[in-house]
Protein backbone atom coordinates (compact mmCIF):
# COMPACT_ATOMS: atom_id res chain seq x y z
CA UNK A 1 0.00 0.00 0.00
CA UNK A 2 1.28 3.33 -0.98
CA UNK A 3 1.82 5.83 1.64
CA UNK A 4 0.28 8.93 1.58
CA UNK A 5 2.81 10.93 0.91
CA UNK A 6 3.44 8.98 -2.46
CA UNK A 7 -0.13 9.63 -3.34
CA UNK A 8 0.35 13.09 -2.75
CA UNK A 9 3.64 13.40 -4.89
CA UNK A 10 1.23 11.29 -7.09
CA UNK A 11 -1.16 13.78 -7.56
CA UNK A 12 1.52 16.60 -7.92
CA UNK A 13 3.12 14.63 -10.61
CA UNK A 14 -0.33 13.99 -12.75
CA UNK A 15 -1.20 17.89 -12.41
CA UNK A 16 2.15 19.48 -13.58
CA UNK A 17 1.66 16.84 -16.89
CA UNK A 18 -2.23 18.01 -16.93
CA UNK A 19 -0.31 21.51 -17.09
CA UNK A 20 1.76 21.01 -19.52
CA UNK A 21 -0.44 19.02 -22.31
CA UNK A 22 -3.14 22.04 -21.29
CA UNK A 23 -0.51 24.49 -22.36
CA UNK A 24 0.42 22.64 -25.07
CA UNK A 25 -3.23 22.65 -26.59
CA UNK A 26 -3.54 25.93 -26.49
CA UNK A 27 -0.01 26.53 -28.00
CA UNK A 28 -1.30 24.01 -30.70
CA UNK A 29 -4.77 26.39 -31.28
CA UNK A 30 -3.17 29.29 -31.63
CA UNK A 31 -0.94 27.63 -34.49
CA UNK A 32 -3.70 26.12 -35.98
CA UNK A 33 -5.23 29.32 -36.41
CA UNK A 34 -2.29 30.90 -38.25
CA UNK A 35 -1.79 27.52 -40.22
CA UNK A 36 -5.31 27.24 -41.53
CA UNK A 37 -4.77 31.34 -42.48
CA UNK A 38 -2.10 30.59 -44.18
CA UNK A 39 -3.83 27.20 -46.35
CA UNK A 40 -6.78 29.30 -47.08
CA UNK A 41 -4.89 32.13 -48.46
CA UNK A 42 -3.29 30.12 -50.69
CA UNK A 43 -5.91 28.70 -52.44
CA UNK A 44 -7.00 31.48 -54.79
CA UNK A 45 -3.44 30.95 -56.73
CA UNK A 46 -3.53 26.56 -57.06
CA UNK A 47 -6.70 27.41 -58.15
CA UNK A 48 -6.23 29.91 -60.78
CA UNK A 49 -3.31 27.23 -61.30
CA UNK A 50 -5.55 24.09 -62.14
CA UNK A 51 -8.29 25.88 -63.79
CA UNK A 52 -4.83 27.54 -66.72
CA UNK A 53 -3.15 23.92 -66.06
CA UNK A 54 -6.48 22.07 -66.75
CA UNK A 55 -7.69 23.98 -70.16
CA UNK A 56 -4.19 23.50 -71.77
CA UNK A 57 -4.10 20.14 -71.11
CA UNK A 58 -7.29 19.00 -72.52
CA UNK A 59 -5.80 21.07 -75.89
CA UNK A 60 -2.88 19.09 -75.81
CA UNK A 61 -3.61 16.02 -78.36
CA UNK A 62 -0.99 14.67 -79.53
CA UNK A 63 -0.06 13.05 -76.76
CA UNK A 64 3.77 12.26 -77.94
CA UNK A 65 5.32 15.74 -78.11
CA UNK A 66 3.46 16.50 -74.87
CA UNK A 67 5.64 17.41 -71.99
CA UNK A 68 6.87 14.20 -69.60
CA UNK A 69 6.24 15.77 -66.66
CA UNK A 70 2.12 15.39 -68.16
CA UNK A 71 2.23 12.17 -69.98
CA UNK A 72 5.23 10.71 -68.05
CA UNK A 73 8.20 9.22 -69.80
CA UNK A 74 6.67 5.81 -70.39
CA UNK A 75 7.69 4.04 -68.05
CA UNK A 76 6.09 3.19 -64.59
CA UNK A 77 9.38 1.40 -63.19
CA UNK A 78 11.09 3.41 -60.46
CA UNK A 79 8.58 5.43 -58.06
CA UNK A 80 9.44 8.34 -56.04
CA UNK A 81 7.59 8.25 -52.61
CA UNK A 82 7.87 11.88 -51.18
CA UNK A 83 6.55 11.69 -47.84
CA UNK A 84 5.55 14.52 -45.65
CA UNK A 85 5.77 14.75 -41.92
CA UNK A 86 6.09 17.00 -39.15
CA UNK A 87 8.91 17.81 -37.25
CA UNK A 88 8.09 17.32 -33.89
CA UNK A 89 5.98 14.66 -32.17
CA UNK A 90 3.01 14.02 -29.69
CA UNK A 91 0.33 15.39 -32.23
CA UNK A 92 -1.50 11.78 -32.09
CA UNK A 93 -1.73 9.22 -34.79
CA UNK A 94 -0.68 12.45 -37.40
CA UNK A 95 2.89 11.07 -38.49
CA UNK A 96 2.34 7.31 -37.97
CA UNK A 97 -0.94 7.41 -40.29
CA UNK A 98 1.18 9.14 -43.38
CA UNK A 99 3.62 6.74 -42.56
CA UNK A 100 1.80 3.75 -42.28
CA UNK A 101 0.06 5.10 -46.00
CA UNK A 102 3.48 5.50 -47.15
CA UNK A 103 4.58 2.02 -46.31
CA UNK A 104 1.59 -0.12 -47.32
CA UNK A 105 2.10 1.72 -50.91
CA UNK A 106 5.65 0.88 -50.75
CA UNK A 107 5.38 -3.37 -49.67
CA UNK A 108 2.58 -3.44 -52.77
CA UNK A 109 5.11 -1.65 -54.99
CA UNK A 110 7.64 -3.85 -54.24
CA UNK A 111 5.42 -7.05 -54.58
CA UNK A 112 4.59 -5.87 -58.20
CA UNK A 113 8.59 -5.92 -58.60
CA UNK A 114 8.80 -2.29 -58.97
CA UNK A 115 11.77 -0.22 -57.54
CA UNK A 116 10.97 2.18 -54.60
CA UNK A 117 13.31 5.32 -53.59
CA UNK A 118 11.67 7.47 -50.59
CA UNK A 119 12.25 11.21 -49.91
CA UNK A 120 11.23 12.56 -46.51
CA UNK A 121 10.36 15.85 -45.55
CA UNK A 122 10.78 15.95 -41.77
CA UNK A 123 12.27 14.22 -39.28
CA UNK A 124 9.54 12.29 -38.25
CA UNK A 125 8.71 10.23 -41.50
CA UNK A 126 12.46 9.60 -41.82
CA UNK A 127 12.89 7.86 -38.02
CA UNK A 128 9.50 5.84 -38.60
CA UNK A 129 10.68 4.68 -42.45
CA UNK A 130 14.31 4.36 -41.76
CA UNK A 131 13.96 0.75 -40.08
CA UNK A 132 12.41 -1.24 -43.12
CA UNK A 133 12.93 1.47 -46.55
CA UNK A 134 16.51 2.98 -44.88
CA UNK A 135 18.02 1.60 -48.32
CA UNK A 136 15.54 3.08 -50.64
CA UNK A 137 16.00 6.86 -49.44
CA UNK A 138 17.39 9.06 -51.54
CA UNK A 139 16.85 12.44 -50.00
CA UNK A 140 15.67 14.23 -47.43
CA UNK A 141 14.67 17.57 -45.94
CA UNK A 142 14.35 18.53 -43.04
CA UNK A 143 12.22 21.78 -41.64
CA UNK A 144 13.83 21.72 -37.50
CA UNK A 145 13.76 25.81 -36.78
CA UNK A 146 11.33 26.54 -39.22
CA UNK A 147 8.94 29.05 -37.91
CA UNK A 148 6.76 29.71 -41.17
CA UNK A 149 6.65 27.72 -44.22
CA UNK A 150 7.13 30.21 -47.17
CA UNK A 151 6.80 29.32 -50.96
CA UNK A 152 11.14 29.08 -51.10
CA UNK A 153 10.85 25.73 -49.07
CA UNK A 154 8.27 24.27 -51.51
CA UNK A 155 10.35 25.54 -54.58
CA UNK A 156 13.34 24.17 -53.02
CA UNK A 157 11.86 20.53 -52.66
CA UNK A 158 10.61 20.93 -56.47
CA UNK A 159 14.26 21.88 -57.88
CA UNK A 160 15.58 18.60 -56.65
CA UNK A 161 12.71 16.57 -57.59
CA UNK A 162 12.70 18.15 -60.82
CA UNK A 163 16.23 17.47 -61.25
CA UNK A 164 16.12 13.52 -60.31
CA UNK A 165 12.99 13.44 -62.59
CA UNK A 166 15.46 15.05 -65.23
CA UNK A 167 18.46 12.75 -64.67
CA UNK A 168 15.77 9.50 -65.55
CA UNK A 169 16.39 8.73 -61.43
CA UNK A 170 12.35 7.76 -61.55
CA UNK A 171 9.41 7.29 -63.54
CA UNK A 172 6.30 8.41 -61.32
CA UNK A 173 6.71 10.62 -58.18
CA UNK A 174 4.10 10.50 -55.45
CA UNK A 175 3.52 12.56 -52.35
CA UNK A 176 2.29 11.61 -48.83
CA UNK A 177 0.47 14.19 -46.88
CA UNK A 178 -2.54 14.42 -44.23
CA UNK A 179 -5.24 16.28 -45.75
CA UNK A 180 -6.84 19.13 -43.59
CA UNK A 181 -10.52 18.04 -43.38
CA UNK A 182 -11.51 19.97 -40.10
CA UNK A 183 -9.76 19.78 -36.69
CA UNK A 184 -10.94 16.67 -35.79
CA UNK A 185 -10.38 15.03 -39.24
CA UNK A 186 -7.07 14.76 -41.05
CA UNK A 187 -6.67 11.96 -43.49
CA UNK A 188 -3.36 10.97 -45.29
CA UNK A 189 -3.37 10.91 -48.80
CA UNK A 190 -1.57 10.30 -51.43
CA UNK A 191 -1.29 12.35 -54.49
CA UNK A 192 0.43 11.55 -57.83
CA UNK A 193 2.34 14.74 -58.64
CA UNK A 194 4.40 13.41 -61.95
CA UNK A 195 2.68 12.82 -64.10
CA UNK A 196 0.57 15.49 -63.30
CA UNK A 197 -3.10 14.68 -62.28
CA UNK A 198 -4.78 17.21 -64.03
CA UNK A 199 -8.16 18.26 -62.49
CA UNK A 200 -11.10 18.06 -64.85
CA UNK A 201 -12.76 21.55 -65.80
CA UNK A 202 -15.77 21.66 -64.68
CA UNK A 203 -17.04 24.44 -65.35
CA UNK A 204 -18.66 24.35 -69.21
CA UNK A 205 -18.54 27.97 -69.50
CA UNK A 206 -14.84 28.24 -68.57
CA UNK A 207 -13.67 25.82 -71.30
CA UNK A 208 -15.60 27.54 -74.15
CA UNK A 209 -14.36 30.73 -73.16
CA UNK A 210 -10.66 29.73 -72.84
CA UNK A 211 -10.96 28.34 -76.27
CA UNK A 212 -10.46 31.20 -77.42
CA UNK A 213 -7.09 31.91 -75.58
CA UNK A 214 -4.12 33.05 -77.17
CA UNK A 215 -1.02 31.77 -75.93
CA UNK A 216 2.52 33.77 -75.86
CA UNK A 217 5.49 32.53 -76.59
CA UNK A 218 3.61 29.17 -77.55
CA UNK A 219 0.67 26.79 -76.05
CA UNK A 220 3.69 24.05 -75.77
CA UNK A 221 5.74 26.57 -73.74
CA UNK A 222 3.48 28.05 -71.55
CA UNK A 223 2.12 24.52 -70.66
CA UNK A 224 5.98 23.07 -70.14
CA UNK A 225 6.29 26.26 -67.71
CA UNK A 226 3.20 26.16 -66.01
CA UNK A 227 3.93 21.94 -65.34
CA UNK A 228 7.04 22.78 -63.43
CA UNK A 229 5.30 25.44 -61.47
CA UNK A 230 2.83 23.16 -60.82
CA UNK A 231 5.01 21.00 -59.04
CA UNK A 232 6.30 23.27 -56.47
CA UNK A 233 3.07 24.67 -56.31
CA UNK A 234 1.36 20.98 -55.26
CA UNK A 235 4.31 20.50 -52.97
CA UNK A 236 3.42 23.72 -51.23
CA UNK A 237 -0.17 22.95 -50.54
CA UNK A 238 0.67 19.53 -49.10
CA UNK A 239 3.43 21.83 -46.33
CA UNK A 240 0.53 23.63 -45.81
CA UNK A 241 -1.91 21.12 -45.18
CA UNK A 242 0.66 19.33 -43.52
CA UNK A 243 1.05 22.03 -40.91
CA UNK A 244 -2.60 22.31 -40.49
CA UNK A 245 -3.14 18.96 -40.08
CA UNK A 246 -0.20 18.42 -37.22
CA UNK A 247 -1.36 21.41 -35.67
CA UNK A 248 -5.11 20.22 -35.00
CA UNK A 249 -3.86 16.52 -34.52
CA UNK A 250 -1.84 17.96 -31.81
CA UNK A 251 -4.18 19.93 -30.49
CA UNK A 252 -7.02 17.11 -30.53
CA UNK A 253 -4.79 14.61 -28.85
CA UNK A 254 -3.36 17.01 -26.02
CA UNK A 255 -6.95 17.77 -25.23
CA UNK A 256 -7.45 13.97 -24.86
CA UNK A 257 -4.46 13.60 -22.58
CA UNK A 258 -5.78 16.96 -20.56
CA UNK A 259 -8.94 15.31 -19.72
CA UNK A 260 -6.92 11.82 -18.81
CA UNK A 261 -5.00 13.46 -16.75
CA UNK A 262 -8.04 15.52 -15.29
CA UNK A 263 -9.56 11.70 -14.93
CA UNK A 264 -6.60 10.35 -12.91
CA UNK A 265 -6.55 13.19 -10.71
CA UNK A 266 -10.10 12.89 -9.51
CA UNK A 267 -9.61 8.95 -9.08
CA UNK A 268 -6.19 9.52 -7.23
CA UNK A 269 -7.54 12.26 -4.58
CA UNK A 270 -10.69 9.96 -3.95
CA UNK A 271 -8.09 6.99 -2.88
CA UNK A 272 -5.74 9.68 -1.46
CA UNK A 273 -8.66 10.53 0.97
CA UNK A 274 -9.99 7.56 1.86
CA UNK A 275 -6.68 6.44 2.59
CA UNK A 276 -6.63 9.17 5.30
CA UNK A 277 -9.55 8.44 6.41
CA UNK A 278 -8.78 5.21 7.33
CA UNK A 279 -5.91 6.21 9.13
CA UNK A 280 -7.47 8.51 11.16
CA UNK A 281 -10.29 5.92 11.96
CA UNK A 282 -7.77 3.40 12.59
CA UNK A 283 -5.60 6.11 14.55
CA UNK A 284 -8.97 6.80 17.12
CA UNK A 285 -10.02 3.04 17.24
CA UNK A 286 -6.41 2.36 18.82
CA UNK A 287 -6.97 5.35 21.32
CA UNK A 288 -10.72 4.42 22.41
CA UNK A 289 -9.54 0.64 22.63
CA UNK A 290 -6.53 1.76 24.68
CA UNK A 291 -8.72 3.87 27.27
CA UNK A 292 -10.92 0.39 27.14
CA UNK A 293 -7.99 -1.69 28.57
CA UNK A 294 -7.09 0.41 31.72
CA UNK B 1 -10.98 54.53 -72.34
CA UNK B 2 -13.21 51.84 -71.64
CA UNK B 3 -13.56 51.43 -68.43
CA UNK B 4 -11.59 49.59 -65.37
CA UNK B 5 -10.97 46.04 -65.08
CA UNK B 6 -10.14 43.82 -61.97
CA UNK B 7 -6.49 43.05 -61.58
CA UNK B 8 -5.40 40.71 -59.19
CA UNK B 9 -2.01 39.79 -58.20
CA UNK B 10 -1.42 36.35 -56.77
CA UNK B 11 1.44 34.88 -55.09
CA UNK B 12 1.76 31.44 -53.99
CA UNK B 13 1.36 32.41 -50.30
CA UNK B 14 -1.62 35.20 -50.61
CA UNK B 15 -3.89 37.58 -53.00
CA UNK B 16 -1.31 40.43 -53.05
CA UNK B 17 -3.23 42.93 -54.75
CA UNK B 18 -7.24 43.36 -56.31
CA UNK B 19 -8.06 46.26 -57.18
CA UNK B 20 -10.27 47.70 -60.87
CA UNK B 21 -7.31 49.32 -62.76
CA UNK B 22 -7.77 51.68 -65.60
CA UNK B 23 -4.01 50.04 -66.79
CA UNK B 24 -1.57 47.60 -65.96
CA UNK B 25 1.66 47.65 -67.81
CA UNK B 26 3.22 43.35 -67.90
CA UNK B 27 6.71 42.54 -68.41
CA UNK B 28 5.40 39.42 -70.99
CA UNK B 29 7.65 36.87 -71.79
CA UNK B 30 7.56 38.28 -75.37
CA UNK B 31 7.94 42.03 -74.62
CA UNK B 32 6.00 44.37 -72.73
CA UNK B 33 2.29 44.77 -73.40
CA UNK B 34 -0.36 47.08 -71.64
CA UNK B 35 -3.44 45.84 -70.65
CA UNK B 36 -6.64 47.66 -70.80
CA UNK B 37 -9.93 46.93 -70.41
CA UNK B 38 -11.65 44.65 -73.13
CA UNK B 39 -8.45 43.35 -74.31
CA UNK B 40 -7.99 40.30 -76.24
CA UNK B 41 -7.71 37.16 -74.31
CA UNK B 42 -4.65 35.06 -73.48
CA UNK B 43 -1.65 33.72 -71.55
CA UNK B 44 1.83 34.51 -71.29
CA UNK B 45 4.58 33.44 -69.38
CA UNK B 46 6.22 37.09 -67.51
CA UNK B 47 10.02 37.32 -67.56
CA UNK B 48 11.09 39.27 -64.29
CA UNK B 49 10.44 43.40 -64.22
CA UNK B 50 7.69 45.77 -63.12
CA UNK B 51 4.37 45.71 -63.29
CA UNK B 52 2.82 49.52 -63.99
CA UNK B 53 -0.54 49.62 -62.24
CA UNK B 54 -2.56 52.61 -62.64
CA UNK B 55 -6.28 52.61 -60.58
CA UNK B 56 -8.09 55.37 -60.21
CA UNK B 57 -5.14 58.11 -60.84
CA UNK B 58 -2.87 56.04 -58.07
CA UNK B 59 0.24 54.20 -59.78
CA UNK B 60 1.38 51.76 -58.22
CA UNK B 61 4.62 49.56 -59.28
CA UNK B 62 5.47 46.04 -58.21
CA UNK B 63 8.43 43.52 -59.02
CA UNK B 64 7.49 40.43 -60.37
CA UNK B 65 10.16 37.49 -60.38
CA UNK B 66 8.97 34.76 -63.12
CA UNK B 67 5.09 34.04 -63.22
CA UNK B 68 2.66 34.14 -65.84
CA UNK B 69 -0.58 36.07 -66.63
CA UNK B 70 -3.87 35.48 -67.41
CA UNK B 71 -5.55 38.47 -69.65
CA UNK B 72 -9.53 38.51 -69.88
CA UNK B 73 -11.62 41.29 -71.47
CA UNK B 74 -12.72 42.13 -67.82
CA UNK B 75 -10.14 40.58 -65.87
CA UNK B 76 -6.57 40.44 -65.44
CA UNK B 77 -5.10 37.66 -63.06
CA UNK B 78 -1.15 37.69 -62.71
CA UNK B 79 -0.25 33.95 -60.49
CA UNK B 80 3.72 35.63 -59.55
CA UNK B 81 6.06 33.57 -57.63
CA UNK B 82 7.59 36.76 -55.69
CA UNK B 83 6.27 40.37 -55.83
CA UNK B 84 7.16 42.98 -54.55
CA UNK B 85 5.75 47.16 -53.99
CA UNK B 86 8.43 48.55 -55.49
CA UNK B 87 7.83 51.70 -52.98
CA UNK B 88 8.16 49.62 -50.15
CA UNK B 89 11.29 47.91 -50.86
CA UNK B 90 14.31 48.67 -48.46
CA UNK B 91 17.92 49.04 -49.80
CA UNK B 92 18.33 45.91 -47.68
CA UNK B 93 15.99 43.70 -49.45
CA UNK B 94 17.20 45.39 -52.99
CA UNK B 95 20.70 44.55 -51.87
CA UNK B 96 19.31 40.84 -51.21
CA UNK B 97 17.74 40.33 -54.09
CA UNK B 98 20.75 41.92 -56.11
CA UNK B 99 23.10 39.59 -55.05
CA UNK B 100 20.74 35.98 -55.47
CA UNK B 101 19.81 37.28 -59.14
CA UNK B 102 23.69 37.81 -59.81
CA UNK B 103 24.12 34.54 -58.46
CA UNK B 104 21.36 33.38 -60.55
CA UNK B 105 23.03 35.03 -63.36
CA UNK B 106 26.21 33.20 -63.18
CA UNK B 107 24.70 30.02 -62.71
CA UNK B 108 22.48 30.19 -65.46
CA UNK B 109 22.88 27.23 -67.41
CA UNK B 110 20.62 27.87 -70.81
CA UNK B 111 19.67 31.01 -72.56
CA UNK B 112 16.05 31.29 -71.01
CA UNK B 113 17.29 31.04 -67.46
CA UNK B 114 20.56 33.67 -68.35
CA UNK B 115 17.98 36.22 -70.13
CA UNK B 116 15.82 36.16 -66.93
CA UNK B 117 18.05 36.28 -64.74
CA UNK B 118 19.58 39.11 -67.12
CA UNK B 119 16.40 41.36 -66.65
CA UNK B 120 16.02 40.91 -63.20
CA UNK B 121 19.30 42.27 -62.39
CA UNK B 122 18.73 45.15 -65.00
CA UNK B 123 15.53 45.94 -63.14
CA UNK B 124 16.84 45.45 -59.84
CA UNK B 125 19.82 48.04 -60.72
CA UNK B 126 17.93 50.45 -62.02
CA UNK B 127 15.70 50.66 -58.72
CA UNK B 128 18.69 50.75 -56.33
CA UNK B 129 19.92 53.38 -58.91
CA UNK B 130 16.55 55.30 -58.16
CA UNK B 131 16.27 54.73 -54.12
CA UNK B 132 19.89 55.74 -53.97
Amino acid sequence: MASLKDMRNRIASVKATQKITKAMQMVAAAKLRRAQEAAQSARPYAERMDGVLANLASKVADKKSAPQLLVGNGKDQVHLLIVMTAERGLCGGFNSNIAKLARQDAQKLLAYGKTVKIYTVGRKGADSLRREFGKSFVERTDFQGVKQLNFDHAQGIANKVLGMFEAGDFDVATLYFSEFKSVIAQKPTALQLIPAKIPEVKDEGAKTASAVHEYEPSEEEVLGDLLRRNVSTQLFRGLLENAASEQGSRMSAMDNATRNAGDMINKLTIKYNRQRQANITKELIEIISGAEAL
Amino acid sequence: MAGTFKFELVSPERVLISVDADQVVVPGAGGDFAVLAGHAPFITTLRPGVLDVLAGGAKRRVLVKSGFAEVDPSRLTILAQAAYDVDEMTPAIIARELSAAEADLAAAKDDAAQSAADSLVNELRRISAKAA
